[in-house]
């Protein structure tokens, strides 16, 4: 249709007329093509917006119940890590702090905070706080804490840099193709275990070297099997 | 559709047959060469086109659907929550299963097991290691029965002629009908129960006698061991409890009696059996004679079987216990059967044990007991204690008695502490029209049932996974019945309801229990003895004392009046695994392909072919049972080795307030079973219908076509050359593969499969369902070849049909290293891993099926619709949080429980080791009760799966394809007596 209304028909050709001038070649050529090239642009778009923060709500900080600051727990008065995260050295779920382990400090301290009431009612009625999920894999990953923090792959390679965040978010963009860069190359991203819980730290210089040392003394495998995270 | 011209029938692809004695067929079509393989490829070329329309139409959609398709990757992800404790309980671990020792009462008999729980959840039910009737296998019923406790379908509320009341207002209208009673010292006061063996709940029933003196309890269980109870009373005079211990036996006569499958004890005896079988690399093996009147797993599995009619077992005992006596059998209505049978039996004096079917005459019972004195088997093999049950009695005399005094209107208060007597009492009682002849009847149940219709209040049962209890094994040994969850909805267990007749103060059931036992034991160690005893889910040695009852001054036996040949024979058996109809509603039971007719979603009319074609009836016609004006329609099955002249009928159908999934399965027998003929009749007239109803089983289904599945021989011919599997089977050159080759340095998983010691009770198919969240699809999609099943139990016979023999081979996937099914997936959703599984990623597949169609073992399962439920609340609490639910369009299978495999890898590199052998057993080889199943590391050597692939007997199925399978199987190994030689597969 498109192809038609461009058409010129010239008046002075009574017999034989052309319909189609030779600009047509070009017009037909450049629409096809076009057509071609728009399914593409729009696929590729497509493509982007799946992968974008948008979608993957890449460093969005995310609104709790408690507007819990971890810059100001960790950053701050240093808590480690397993104080609330109990289970993440044995299990798969790294667990969420039960109410009685907020209350641990804050029967004391803020204890009559309005921010932290929540918390409070929480202890006070039995009824659990329901924390929104930040990092959370589909249902068909099954993810374990356990055996990436005992083999030296430290919180903030995942998590970025907790201490530093008010609100928490997601750090990274938590696709397949991020799994696999590290599970490819373990060497790239281990750290000494000592190092696991230090939300600072850099990876050295001689982090090639270290790393093949590493993973040969943890006796880490690159694991790229579909089982190892999707059963 | 006519076929091309070029067409070549699959028929002619398959191999020439092999002689006709070692043929192994499926079905008696094939049998016949009617339909070799069943119908499959017939049934696909005579279906017809799907006219233009739908196709033009198809194509649209399909167009649609691709276009749209691509905007669901557009949602956002949904934001979800994280619901930590407040306060977090000792122990718990999120993301790590807890298991606690509990056990499984049926019909009153303890299954010992562990169950597993997810954060208060039970997800799954294994075996307990240390718990005599378990051994940590499992049978079928103690893995269904997490169904049981999530069925959607159960009870949810104390009623009044079916309007919700309260406890309270229960308690109220108890106590005010009770006031004459009380008066009366309990005149008028019915209980009934079915048979108790729970010291506790005994304890409560005597205290409830012995404060109204004049009340009654009655027992009925309808699949009981009346027989049993019979028997020891004709022979000793007394009710005496059997058990055996087939571990020390060599010789086995299974007269009528399907032990390796079906009874409380089954699994312990199923695995003594086996492992007896293999002993001593299998240079030595025990000998099995089954004579029996239906074909069972059991007599498939036997050396030597003999189909009788009902009556004809009889006939036999008495013939053994004369030859084994010492007195001379000639002309014998069994040939040389009964003097082949009694030398056996006598060259293995103190060795052997002669068991008598739960359902035979009490005749039977007896001469068992009289032939296993005489063969100095008893204290040896065959062990006697006193009864298990608190009270052992007639069940059928005290059900009479009971139904006597509702006509005569003497019940005033009736109470059914579980049972459905209204659906299972024997016809001719008509105890469903008798119960509402009582001024106050309750009745407590996990369903709201047949019986709970026709009495006025009915009370919801707490499950076992529920509330406290107790309750004894084959053996005696008593466990605690420990909860693992708090009561779904508002259910009361059996004790609390005892303890409101006597006006006590509202105890739960766990202290009624815990002070039951604080005053059987005195100590100041109660509490270290009582949390041991929760912790191994036993108390140490409990079981009962051996006693060595005196056998009454044998009467010379004589020969039972021969029924006449020409009458009709009905045999009543509880199913094998709806049992006596109280697990109808159970959609993992009813769905499990029976044992040998693989039958599911019904029971059916079992007969013989012979007696078929002289009757005239076809399979799967409805025909009508008559017995003395009672009635009732079912469809046949013609079963290769049923005895002719007989009629088997199995118990626990044709329910009608089940539940969503019992309610019109199959026929109730029932209706035709009366007093008189508890297990058998001889006046069944059958009258055909005309019409025809199909049944879903799936012995014709995922049909590995025309190859020869099974091998099997001799103890005699493998002494004679061990060699024999090897030399039958063709392995091509390793590098005939287009697949570039791959150096399994690590682990390499692999599974051994012993077909000598599978039994096909079907326990591995039900915890495979239960761990790995297998749908369930109904009766409609079976019977379109559907099932998703990721394990199956092949059955194959060889010989006639008249008496075959049969032989069983579990199939899981198979986990080729060459995997046909890996390089046809358009999308990669099936992959190797590096350790040599078949990977299978759901989220993966487009659901193109190529797969499939190119799996020559038939193991892989499309979700045609969406077959899970993903609406049902208490369903989604069983769920194994490890394993994806798969939605439609997505194929699924056997991935040797990977989710296990995982684990125990992840625990095994935290503490910076290796996976220790036996540390990861799949769900099936858990289940196992014959440890026929092994699983492991191939690459090591001193792992047990690695030293079974090395025996002799190892094969692989369709090893000539070149798939390189990692699930191997062992060949079969039969120990025939020589002196019946050829009368093994036919009638002597």
């Amino acid at each position: 249709m498109v192809i038609c209304s461009l058409v010129r028909i010239d008046p002075r050709v009574v017999q034989m007329a052309q319909i189609f001038s030779g600009a047509a070649n070009t017009i037909a050529r450049f629409t096809l093509w076009g057509f071609a090239a728009a399914v593409g642009l729009a696929m590729w778009a497509g493509a982007m917006i799946v992968r974008s923060p948008y979608e993957t709500r890449q460093e969005e900080p995310r609104e709790q119940p408690v507007p819990f600051s971890h810059e100001h727990h960790v950053g701050g008065l240093g808590i480690d890590c397993r104080y609330c995260h109990t289970t993440v050295e044995t299990s798969s779920f790294a667990n969420l702090p039960a109410t009685k382990i907020c209350m641990n400090c804050h029967s004391q301290m803020w204890a009559a905070s309005p921010a932290l009431e929540p918390v409070r009612e929480s202890y006070r009625t039995g009824r659990s706080i329901a924390w929104t999920r930040v990092y959370d894999l589909p249902d068909f990953v099954y993810f374990n804490h356990s055996v990436h923090v005992n083999k030296g792959i430290g919180c903030s390679e995942c998590h970025g840099r907790v201490d530093k965040m008010p609100l928490t978010w997601q750090a990274v963009s938590l696709e397949m193709q991020w799994c696999l860069d590290c599970h490819r190359h373990p060497e790239e991203r281990v750290r000494p275990q000592s190092e696991v819980f230090n939300m600072a730290y850099v990876h050295p210089r001689n982090q090639a070297a270290l790393g093949r040392r590493l993973v040969h003394e943890y006796g880490i495998q690159s694991l790229t099997s579909c089982s190892n995270c999707h059963r | 559709m006519s076929a091309p011209a070029n067409f070549v029938p699959v028929s002619a692809l398959r191999p020439a047959p092999e002689a006709a004695d070692r043929r192994y067929w499926r079905t008696l079509e094939e049998y016949e060469g009617r339909a070799p393989g069943g119908d499959e490829p017939r049934q696909a070329i005579d279906e017809p086109p799907p006219s233009e329309e739908s196709r033009r139409k198809f194509l649209s959609l399909m167009a649609a659907s691709f276009g749209l398709s691509g905007l669901t990757g557009c949602t956002r992800q949904p934001t979800e929550f994280i619901v930590p404790y407040v306060d977090p309980p000792e122990q718990v671990i999120p993301g790590r299963p807890q298991f606690f020792a509990t056990a499984i009462p049926l019909n009153g008999l303890a299954q010992g097991v562990l169950v597993e729980s997810h954060l208060g959840r039970p997800t799954k039910v294994e075996g307990n290691p240390d718990h005599p009737a378990s051994l940590g296998a499992t049978d079928v019923t103690s893995q269904a029965s997490l169904m049981d406790l999530y069925d959607p379908d159960r009870a949810r509320e104390i009623t009044l002629h079916g309007d919700p009341r309260s406890w309270e207002a229960f308690l109220r209208a108890l106590l005010v009908a009770l006031e004459p009673v009380r008066a009366r010292k309990g005149e008028g006061l019915r209980i009934l129960t079915e048979t108790v063996t729970s010291p506790s709940l005994g304890d409560r029933i005597q205290a409830v006698l012995a404060a109204l003196p004049s009340a009654r309890w009655h027992q009925w269980g309808p699949a009981g061991c009346h027989s049993a109870r019979s028997g020891s009373v004709l022979a000793f005079g007394r009710p005496v409890n059997t058990y055996y211990r087939l571990d020390n036996a060599d010789v086995i006569v299974a007269l009528d009696s399907d032990f390796l499958c079906c009874g409380p004890a089954s699994t312990r005896y199923a695995r003594d059996y086996s492992t007896r079988r293999r002993r001593g690399g299998r240079v030595d093996m025990n000998r099995l004679y089954a004579i029996e009147s239906a074909m069972t797993a059991t007599g498939g599995k036997a050396d030597h079987r003999l189909p009788v009619r009902y009556a004809e077992v009889e006939t036999f005992a008495v013939e053994l216990a004369q030859a084994v006596a010492g007195q001379s059998v000639a002309g014998s209505h069994f040939g040389q059967w009964t003097s082949a049978v009694a030398r056996d039996l006598l060259a293995h004096s103190g060795s052997c044990a002669v068991i008598p079917g739960e359902h035979q005459s009490p005749a039977v019972h007896a001469l068992a007991h009289q032939i296993n004195a005489a063969l100095g088997a008893v204290g040896q093999t065959v062990v006697y204690t006193e009864p298990l049950e608190v009270r052992a009695e007639d069940q059928m005399a005290s059900l009479t008695d009971l139904v006597r005094d509702l006509d005569a209107g003497t019940v005033e208060v009736l109470l059914i502490l579980g049972g459905n007597p209204v659906y299972n009492a024997p016809a001719d009682l008509d105890f469903a029209h008798k119960l509402p002849r009582t001024a106050f009847s309750a009745h407590v149940a996990l369903h709201a049932d047949e019986t709970s219709a026709q009495c006025q209040w009915h009370l919801p049962e707490s499950h076992f996974l529920e509330d406290w209890g107790d309750a004894r094994a084959f053996d005696g040994t008593v466990s605690i019945i420990q909860p693992l969850i708090l009561p779904l909805y508002e259910s009361h267990s059996y004790l609390r309801i005892l303890d409101a007749i006597l006006t006590l103060p509202g105890r739960s059931a766990y202290e009624i229990v815990r002070e039951y036992w604080t005053k059987q034991k005195h100590g100041a160690d109660f509490e270290t003895w009582w949390r041991k005893s929760l912790h191994d889910g036993f108390m140490e040695a409990s079981a009962l004392a051996d006693i060595r009852p005196a056998l009454k001054a044998a009467n010379a036996p004589s020969l039972p009046p021969p029924s006449s040949p020409g009458a009709l024979e009905v045999v009543f058996r509880p199913d094998p695994y709806i049992f006596d109809g109280r697990f109808a509603n159970n959609i993992w039971l009813e769905e499990l392909p029976r044992p040998m007719t693989k039958l599911t979603w019904d029971n059916a009319v079992m007969i013989s072919p012979a007696t078929a074609k002289r009757l005239g009836i076809e399979a799967q016609e409805l025909v009508e049972l008559r017995r003395g004006g009672r009635s009732v329609r079912g469809s046949t099955w013609i079963q290769p080795g049923h005895p002719d002249g007989s009629i088997t009928v199995h118990l626990g159908f044709g329910r009608t307030r089940s539940g969503r999934a019992g309610n019109g399965a199959g026929f109730s027998a029932y209706l035709i079973r009366t007093v008189d003929a508890l297990w058998s009749a001889y006046d069944l007239e059958i009258h055909k219908t005309g019409d025809s109803y199909p049944l879903a089983s799936t012995q014709m289904q995922q049909w590995v076509e025309g190859h020869h599945p099974i091998i099997s021989g001799n103890l005699d011919e493998y002494r004679a050359n061990p060699n024999f599997v090897k030399e039958s089977q063709e392995t091509p050159p390793r590098e005939l593969t287009i697949y570039p080759h791959w150096d399994y340095s690590g682990y390499a998983w692999g599974m051994s499969i012993d077909l000598t010691a599978c039994v096909n009770c079907g326990a591995c198919v039900a915890a495979c369902q239960a761990e790995n969240n297998i749908a369930v699809v109904g009766k409609e999609q079976i019977l379109a070849r559907r099932g998703m099943h990721w394990l199956r139990i092949d059955t194959y016979y060889q010989g006639g049909d008249v008496n075959p023999s049969a032989y069983y081979q579990p199939v899981p996937c198979m986990q080729c290293e060459n995997a046909p099914c890996e390089y046809v997936c358009p999308v990669h959703a099936t992959a190797h891993s590096a350790d040599g599984l078949n990977d299978m990623t759901y989220n993966r597949c487009v659901g193109t099926r190529y797969c499939s169609n190119n799996c020559p073992y038939k193991v892989r399962r499309f979700n045609f619709f969406l077959f899970q439920d993903w609406v049902t609340d208490t369903l989604k609490l069983q769920r194994n949080p490890d394993v994806s639910v798969r939605s439609r369009g997505v194929m699924e299978k056997c991935t040797y429980c990977v989710q296990r495999i995982r684990e125990a890898e992840i625990h095994a590199r935290v503490d910076d080791r290796f996976v220790r052998d036996g540390e990861i057993q799949t769900a099936c080889m858990q289940a196992c009760p014959t440890q026929a199943i092994v699983f492991g590391d191939i690459n090591n050597l001193s792992n047990r799966v690695a030293q079974l692939k090395s025996e002799k007997l190892n094969y692989a199925l369709l090893a000539e394809l070149n798939t390189r399978p990692r699930t191997t199987y062992l060949a079969e190994l039969r120990n025939p007596n020589p002196e019946l030689g050829e009368v093994s597969h036919a009638r002597g």
